[in-house]
């Protein structure tokens, strides 16, 4: 992340007592001080808000999981614990649920974030055209940013009805046999990428084309005078001055994915959302941990839950670090 | 995540500028780069056809909240809107409590974007312009904070809130979003470009304390990028659904809650349900369509560059 600092130090000769006639020297030396304890405590006090609300809701909550993941705790009688130890996980990790909602995670979590990312790149690239009314399209493409998770998934559950669905209708058109999207291992997950991809690549194509703004246009210069095509530019110029952002909008996608919870909670519109579907074929990890919590009232193993994705997110930010590595130690050409 | 860039990309910088720092101003005496390139009509295929698929859904969003559900349901899905919109919202407004939850949406909003803009320009404005012990590895960990999902929190902040006597109160939802790790860091970034140092010295040299430096220096100063940060924040705490969804419940839900009860009620009336999606996604379709171009150049310089 590049965290430009200040090209020069902040306050770089201390403030000065405001030239009037010297009231009295006490005076002047308890003004100094609390000018002194101003400049001291100040940023302190600034960013305090930050810290206390996250060490708080953020912090406290996070380590506090685990303590509960180990004691049972019903949703009836949030004020007994009662002290079980490895149990809940014992529980979680011999559920055959727990791992299909793992799978589910990670499978829709390529699916959604790979076509996503590369149509956001192709769009950038194609905005940072010279275009007439480029804010309008800019602006058309981020709408769906809008849109609620809740209604996108409520529409899109209409879209993906297995009769009578637009989609369906549209491939009846083409010819095609109708599809049961819900139902299907695969096309469910697909619907729900479809939501996730629909809401998100506006918005990633922004962050892109930002970037792109930013590459220095003398290595676009310096390219064309070797001969290099368009095609070779963007590859060799435009994506890797875009790695840094590429490597982020990857690892807030795949944290993004991580926790996907209303897409699959309605994407058939009904009472099924809570198990994700009738074989938890599109059943998340987020809508496991509702389900054991929320629906059956056990926090225990919903705890339980909570610390496994935190080792799953260790796991994955550990991979991403090793990929940024790689990149980064074959990246001596530009 | 880790600081350091390797590669040299200059950090996107929001132009102080009236224009909203709309970076593509052409220019026509330099030529090479893409951005300078003229689009052919290929791009505007593809951009028109990506449109058109990003409003579909918004579209017949509209178009079923003003059918009845028979004919939502029938095989072959209607085309335009019919003239049910009235009956649809009357009767999601009924049964989904939606007048209280449209009241909670505003008020959980409105409080968490003025309190987050309120503690984000200072946090931002210490982080950028003032020196302190420990700003270097305190302003990782407020990015790191980023990466954390709310999933692994929320059994003992439920249980917490319960205990606060929050159980089902809009405080649950209001307090633990007060402040947010982006907008600090967008707030910083913002800063360390617009505000010169001379203004912040001369304010000192003049007598003001720090605090006053605040009011009468930074926050004129940072007013445009606190615009656009309201609006982000604005979108996201209107739209956020799983942690409210968790706390809240039918009796006091916001309209995004109520939406989600809505459509998990035994039998959903799906031309009601397009009704309230339809009445929760409005607002926030008027204020793209007010203030996009501020949203989008908003995006653009707030993008966390890696």
């Amino acid at each position: 992340m590049a965290t430009s600092t200040p090209t020069r130090d902040a306050y770089a000769s201390p403030p000065r007592e405001p030239q009037k006639e010297p009231p009295s020297e006490r005076r002047q030396l308890w003004r100094s001080r609390l000018w002194r304890f101003d400049d001291k405590a100040s940023p302190y006090a600034y960013i305090a808000p930050f810290f206390l609300v996250f060490g708080a809701f953020g912090l406290y909550p996070l380590l506090y999981t685990g303590w509960i993941a180990l004691h049972r705790v019903e949703m009836t009688g949030l004020d007994t614990m009662e002290w079980v130890g490895w149990e809940n996980f014992d529980k979680i990790l011999h559920d055959p649920e727990f791992w299909t909602s793992v799978s589910n995670t990670f499978l829709i979590g390529v699916i959604s974030t790979v076509p996503q990312l590369l149509v956001a790149l192709g769009l950038a690239h194609l905005l940072n055209y010279r275009l007439r009314a480029s804010t309008f399209w800019r602006t058309i493409i981020l709408t769906p940013y809008a849109t609620s998770v809740a209604s996108a998934a409520l529409v899109f559950a209409l879209v993906f009805r297995a009769d009578g669905g637009l989609l369906n209708w549209t491939l009846g058109l083409v010819g095609f046999d109708p599809v049961n999207w819900a139902n299907g291992h695969w096309t469910s997950k697909l619907a729900i990428s479809i939501i996730v991809i629909w809401r998100w690549t506006g918005y990633n194509a922004l962050i892109y084309l930002a970037a792109m703004q930013a590459v220095p246009n003398d290595l676009y210069e310096a390219a064309s005078l070797d001969g290099a095509s368009r095609w070779q530019q963007f590859l060799k110029v435009t994506i890797p001055s875009l790695r840094p952002t590429i490597l982020f909008t990857i690892v807030i996608s795949t944290i993004g994915s991580m926790q996907l919870f209303g897409e699959p909670l309605l994407l058939e519109g009904g009472a099924m959302g809570a198990t994700g579907g009738n074989e938890n074929q599109y059943e998340t990890l987020s809508i496991y941990l509702y389900n054991y919590g929320w629906n059956l009232g056990h926090l225990g193993p919903a705890a339980a839950v909570a610390w496994a994705m935190l080792a799953l997110l260790l796991l994955i930010a550990g991979v991403n670090w090793l990929i940024g590595r790689y990149v980064r130690t074959s990246d001596s050409a530009v | 995540m880790t600081m350091t860039s390797p590669t040299p990309t200059a950090p996107v910088r929001l132009a102080p500028s009236p224009t909203g720092g709309r970076p593509d101003r052409p220019s026509r005496f330099r030529m090479g780069a893409g951005q300078q390139m003229k689009g052919g009509p290929f791009a505007y295929i593809a951009l028109a056809v990506v449109g058109f698929g990003s409003l579909l859904p918004l579209y017949w969003t509209l178009v079923a909240a003003s059918r009845t559900q028979d004919e939502v349901l029938a095989s072959t899905p209607p085309f335009l809107p019919g003239g049910q919109l009235v009956e649809n919202v009357r009767t999601a407004w009924e049964q989904a409590n939606l007048g209280k939850a449209i009241v909670n949406s505003i008020i959980v909003s409105s409080s968490i974007t003025a309190a987050t803009l309120f503690f984000c320009t200072l946090a931002g404005y210490a982080f950028a312009k003032m020196r302190f012990r420990g700003r270097g590895w305190l302003m990782t960990a407020v990015i790191a904070t980023l990466t954390i999902p709310p999933q692994l929190s929320v059994v003992p902040l439920f249980m917490m809130m319960s205990g606060l006597g929050w159980g089902g109160q809009l405080e649950s939802v209001i307090f633990p979003t007060l402040v947010s790790a982006f907008g600090v860091f967008f707030m910083r970034q913002y800063l360390i470009e617009a505000l010169p140092y001379e203004l912040i010295e001369a304010a000192k040299i003049d007598g003001a304390n720090n605090f006053r430096i605040v009011v009468s220096v930074v926050l004129p100063v940072a007013r445009p990028a606190m615009m656009v940060l309201g609006m982000l924040t604005f979108v996201q705490a209107w739209n956020d659904f799983f942690w409210p969804y968790l706390a809240l419940n039918q009796q006091n839900p916001t309209l995004q809650v109520a939406l989600g009860q809505l459509s998990a009620s035994y039998t959903p009336d799906q031309s009601i349900v397009m009704a309230g999606a339809l009445i929760s996604t409005l607002p926030l379709l008027l204020v793209f369509v007010l203030f996009g171009k501020k949203i989008v150049g908003g995006i653009m310089s707030g993008a966390v560059k890696g």
